[in-house]
């Protein structure tokens, strides 16, 4: 018989669930200031965006009390029929795919829109955890390498054909789990120079990168200990890296899409389009520019309330707040959104099942990835990628999705004295 | 590697990002305020209220010059939807092409931007405004914007009026930014000599406007906003009436006249011909109509009261009579005899000899000679150069020689040859008065404009002062503030010479050459004068000033080609008067209806010529 666990509200992160309702209550009122109008105010109307916010924080919260309340062994037996069920959405928006601005992520039922990309996320997130979690999977183990990256890159392949770049490209952000859970670190590293050589294979002409590189193998090979070993190795890396940058220019040329390239080549200075993708950036920047130390107040931002800003209540949200709460609402947001993800690292390394963690791992390294490209989009510090800001863009797909990503988390934190399930790392 | 620091090394990655992070956004947000500009540029636009141009009245207060309202039509190209394209042009009443043309070179100019206002077409007529105005809602994206133009009630004075233009590239870094393109400046005239007076001041109004550019409505409710001042009011000294007589009077003959108030030096009137009417300069036709002007071979552009330099003959004779008084060599009662002339200038027959009053009176060639050679080669100077000097600085004491400072563009200096003059051509003491002797009865190497003419009368008339003429009599209700309008130049004349001259000049026209001149119970003083032309038939020229004792009215008449002065400028010069001093002019019907017949531009026409000489 199972032993039915309701957990005590002693258990649950208050910190979290406190961090979570400030993020949407705050998300809330900057969608409200991005629509609101001096010439026509509103107290609420459901009409318009931060209304429909209204009503999906609603819903939010409905579903999050739900997996509060459910069993939370739930969630393990069954994390491969959500990923299932989210994998068929995905294909079935291949099919029947309504195309909402350029991306053909979107499946309408019955009137209502939503985005499966954003639910296969805590899908797969799940069903990483129940695989890796099981009995003799160490990730040192050639095999289990291949599955999980074979159930992170089904879902991302399917994304991709669906013309929702920055979606696919969050699946990335699972290396951080594995990371954690045994992957060598020397692979962050060679992920991190890989994108260097990327963006330098971008700037400078391949030709004088090869060079650079070969003359800094030449002095690697003086400092280290000349054996056959080493200096193959070295060889190999050279090489590899000669071939990769010299693929990036091609690959740049020829599998981007024009607006992709424009989108990098604004970000890199090598194009100056104020009408297109630099008009975007320049705006938000000038938005958030314009906040100073201590920002405009609320409804006081011009460069919002008048939609300078593109895209102001979802993907440039963050504008919102650069503008009207200045440079000290900026860091106070950064700085919580730091202490969530903080905090979801501290639960997920006293969980005493291993499912529990590596749950909790995809949880902050998906919330960080958002974060990271959002934010940095905004301030003109990564290309233009369309993907919102957790908890504050507006876009009920997006809102439900992490909230149930987040709260499955709460709901397994809250059970982490129970008995073990899986093995212990 | 131990787990926490596995975690930890999560943690320190995504707080780097977030330091990386806030430390651009210090630069954004604390460092550089470009941003901040920018954003002002995004959502402030600087919206320019036009003041009402000051309006133009003249002595009597009769307005001259008032504003009208123009209707400039606007596009906005992103705004327009649905546009019957047929029904637009049918009102507008354009064709199809044109209405394509406008669109293309809208967007070849310098800021086209598809969101921003554009100027479609230039001042609608108000047929054409009314008739858009009715089927605007029906032109989603067209939008008319009024401004003012100028309206000039009468089609005279012209050349005192002036007129105003869209400024030049020029006019606006001249001003500093107080222009724009498409500005209205004041170009000539009034209009461009009070032009600070006339202008106001333009007002500013800070809008907000969102990323379609469409208003959203006042910045920091109108703190920074500024009114319009509207320009002040300003009233001519022209004498509206006196002023549209002398322009028909010189109708069909080429020539000025100038009359001016002695006692004040307010000028009453200001006649060129040919002329043109100001209300060419208003609206579309402005750019064609001033260079249909400017290639007329009559030169109707040309200033020529103010510009045109003449030989001043017997003004000259006048000057020479008092200023021979100063010197010493000459008194009421010096006698020349004439023998048909002196030297190689000639002279009229009549009775010889004769004193300075009857000299005067016949205007005797041979008698002025005589003056300035005793004026020149008076031996109470060491050298003829010297004598020469203090000639020259008594006439250029009657405003001759450089420009008086009318306030008006466009004044000649005219000439009056300096002693270094003669010592150029001739040599240094190689000359003296019978080298120049033309000089004394006014010819020679001589230049006087009408306006210099008429304010020389008028310090003959003020025994000895002359006030600097000008146009504007007030501002604002207020007298002309400049300071010149009010100071007396005084000649270097005694006031104790003048008697006998104007003695002599009343006799002109009582008894002498003027005496078609004369109005019953006015004491007229003039002179007539037929200046010799190098190019052509003698100039008909008379000065006058009227009454005799306290006069009101100095004027300088000039007919050019048109012979004796008593043919054609004393008559001129004798209806303006009435007409000045009695408020009539039609007294002498024959007088009247000969001079604004009289043809002398269109030579061929002999009815009128023979009618000329009937009279």
């Amino acid at each position: 018989m199972i032993q039915q666990s309701q957990p005590k509200p002693s258990n649950i992160d208050w910190l979290t669930l406190v961090l979570y309702y400030t993020f949407v209550i705050a998300g809330l009122l900057c969608i409200y200031a991005s629509v609101y109008r001096e010439s026509n105010p509103m107290i609420y109307d459901a009409t318009q965006n931060y209304g429909k916010q209204l009503i999906w924080i609603g819903a939010s919260s409905f579903i999050g009390l739900l997996i509060l309340l459910v069993d939370e062994k739930f969630f393990y037996a069954f994390a491969y029929p959500i990923y299932i069920i989210t994998i068929v959405l995905l294909l079935a928006v291949l099919a029947f795919a309504t195309t909402v601005k350029g991306s053909s992520s979107w499946i309408e039922i019955g009137g209502f829109r939503m985005q499966p990309a954003e639910f296969a996320k805590f899908g797969t997130a799940l069903a990483l955890a129940r695989y890796m979690s099981g009995f003799n999977i160490k990730y040192s183990d050639r095999k289990v390498q291949l599955v999980t990256a074979g159930m992170i890159l089904l879902p991302m392949l399917i994304i991709l054909l669906q013309n929702e770049t920055g979606s696919a490209l969050v699946f990335a952000s699972f290396v951080l789990m594995f990371y954690r859970e045994g992957l060598p670190g020397y692979f962050l590293f060679i992920g991190l120079m890989m994108a260097v050589l990327a963006v330098l294979a971008l700037v400078i002409p391949s030709l004088y990168l090869i060079i650079a590189i070969g003359v800094f193998a030449g002095l690697f090979t003086l400092v280290i200990r000349r054996n056959r070993q080493n200096l193959l190795i070295v060889l190999a890396v050279t090489l590899f890296a000669m071939a990769y940058v010299s693929s990036i220019g091609y690959a740049f040329e020829n599998v981007l899409q024009p607006h992709q390239k424009t989108r990098i080549n604004v970000l890199l200075g090598k194009e100056v389009d104020l009408k297109g993708a630099g008009y975007n950036v320049q705006q938000s920047k000038i938005a958030i520019g314009s906040g100073g130390l201590l920002g405009k107040g609320f409804l006081e931002g011009t460069q919002n309330k008048f939609r300078f800003v593109p895209e102001q209540s979802t993907d440039f949200i963050f504008c919102t707040i650069g503008e009207e709460y200045g440079f000290v609402g900026s860091v106070v947001f950064i700085g919580l959104y730091m202490l969530l993800l903080w905090r979801i690292l501290v639960m997920a390394e006293r969980q005493r099942q291993k499912f529990n963690r590596i749950y909790g791992y995809c949880v902050a390294a998906i919330l960080f990835f958002h974060f990271a490209i959002n934010i940095g989009m905004t301030i003109g510090l990564v290309p233009v990628i369309g993907i919102p800001l957790p908890f504050f863009s507006y876009g009920g797909s997006a809102l439900l999705s992490f909230t149930i990503l987040l709260f499955i988390f709460i709901r397994l934190d809250a059970n982490r004295q129970n008995e073990l399930r899986g093995a212990f790392d | 590697m131990d787990n926490s620091a596995k975690r930890n090394i999560l943690i320190a990655i995504f707080f780097s990002f977030a330091l990386v992070y806030i430390v651009r956004l210090a630069f954004l947000q604390l460092f550089d305020d470009s941003y901040l500009r920018y954003a002002q540029q995004n959502v402030l636009q600087e919206q320019t209220i036009y003041p009402a141009r000051g309006l133009v009245y003249d002595r009597n207060g009769e307005l001259l010059v008032y504003n009208d309202a123009i209707y400039d039509l606007f596009v906005t190209p992103d705004q327009v939807k649905d546009l019957d394209t047929a029904e637009f042009c049918r009102v507008l009443g354009i064709t199809l092409e044109g209405f394509v043309q406008r669109f293309e070179k809208m967007k070849k100019s310098k800021g086209y931007a598809p969101y921003r206002e554009q100027l479609f077409e230039k001042q609608l007529s108000i047929q054409t405004y009314a008739a858009f105005q009715e089927k605007m809602f029906d032109f989603l994206g067209f939008n008319t914007v009024v401004r003012t133009d100028r309206k000039y009630k009468f089609s005279d004075a012209a050349h005192v009026m002036g007129y105003i233009g869209e400024v030049t590239e020029k006019d606006i870094e001249k001003s500093e930014g107080y222009y724009r393109m498409g500005d209205f400046i004041g170009i000539s005239g009034v209009e461009k000599s009070y032009e600070e007076v006339l202008r106001g001041k333009k007002g500013v109004q800070f809008v907000l406007v969102d990323s379609k550019n469409r208003t959203q409505g006042r910045y920091k409710e109108g703190q920074f906003d500024t009114p319009a001042v509207a320009g002040y009011n300003i009233e001519l000294s022209i004498d509206h009436q006196l002023q549209q007589l002398g322009e028909q009077l010189l109708q069909n003959k080429v020539g000025s006249v100038v009359a001016i108030e002695p006692s004040t030096g307010e000028i009453l009137a200001l006649v060129a011909s040919p002329t043109y009417d100001p209300n060419l300069f208003v609206g579309r036709e402005r750019g064609n109509n001033y260079m249909k002007l400017l290639r007329d071979p009559s030169k109707p552009l040309f200033n020529r009261p103010l510009a045109a330099p003449y030989p001043p003959g017997s003004i000259f004779k006048v000057l020479m009579a008092l200023t021979g008084q100063q010197e010493g060599v000459l008194n009421a009662n010096t006698t020349y005899g004439c023998r048909n002339g002196y030297m190689f200038v000639g002279c009229h027959p009549h009775s010889s000899p004769l004193a300075l009053r009857g000299a005067i009176a016949v205007s005797c060639n041979a008698y002025f000679c005589q003056v300035y050679r005793s004026v020149v080669n008076n031996l109470a100077y060491p050298k003829a150069e010297k004598a020469y000097q203090s000639f020259h600085k008594h006439m250029a004491s009657f405003g001759l020689g450089k420009r008086l400072g009318v306030d008006l563009f466009g004044e000649g200096g005219g000439l009056l040859p300096t002693s270094e003059y003669y010592d150029k051509i001739y040599g240094r003491y190689r000359w003296q008065a019978t080298t120049t002797i033309s000089l004394g009865i006014g010819q020679g190497e001589l230049g006087i404009t009408p306006l210099q003419m008429a304010n020389a009368t008028a310090a003959v008339a003020n025994r000895g002062y002359w006030i600097t003429p000008h146009v504007v009599k007030k501002i604002d209700g207020k007298p002309n503030p400049n300071p010149e309008y009010q100071n007396k130049h005084w000649t270097t004349i005694d006031t104790t010479y003048f008697p006998v001259v104007i003695d002599g000049m009343q006799d002109v026209v009582t008894a002498g050459t003027a005496r078609i001149a004369q109005i019953p119970g006015i004491e007229i003083c003039g002179k007539t004068g037929t200046a010799q032309n190098p190019h052509g038939k003698d100039h008909s020229v008379f000065f006058a000033f009227a009454p005799k004792h306290n006069p009101k009215i100095a004027i300088a008449v000039i007919v050019e080609n048109a012979g004796f002065g008593a043919t054609w400028a004393a008559p001129i010069a004798s209806l303006m008067m009435e007409q000045y001093l009695t408020g009539k002019h039609d007294t002498r019907k024959a007088l009247l209806e000969r001079m604004l017949k009289g043809n002398l531009i269109h030579k061929n026409d002999t009815t009128i010529t023979t009618q000329t000489i009937k009279h």
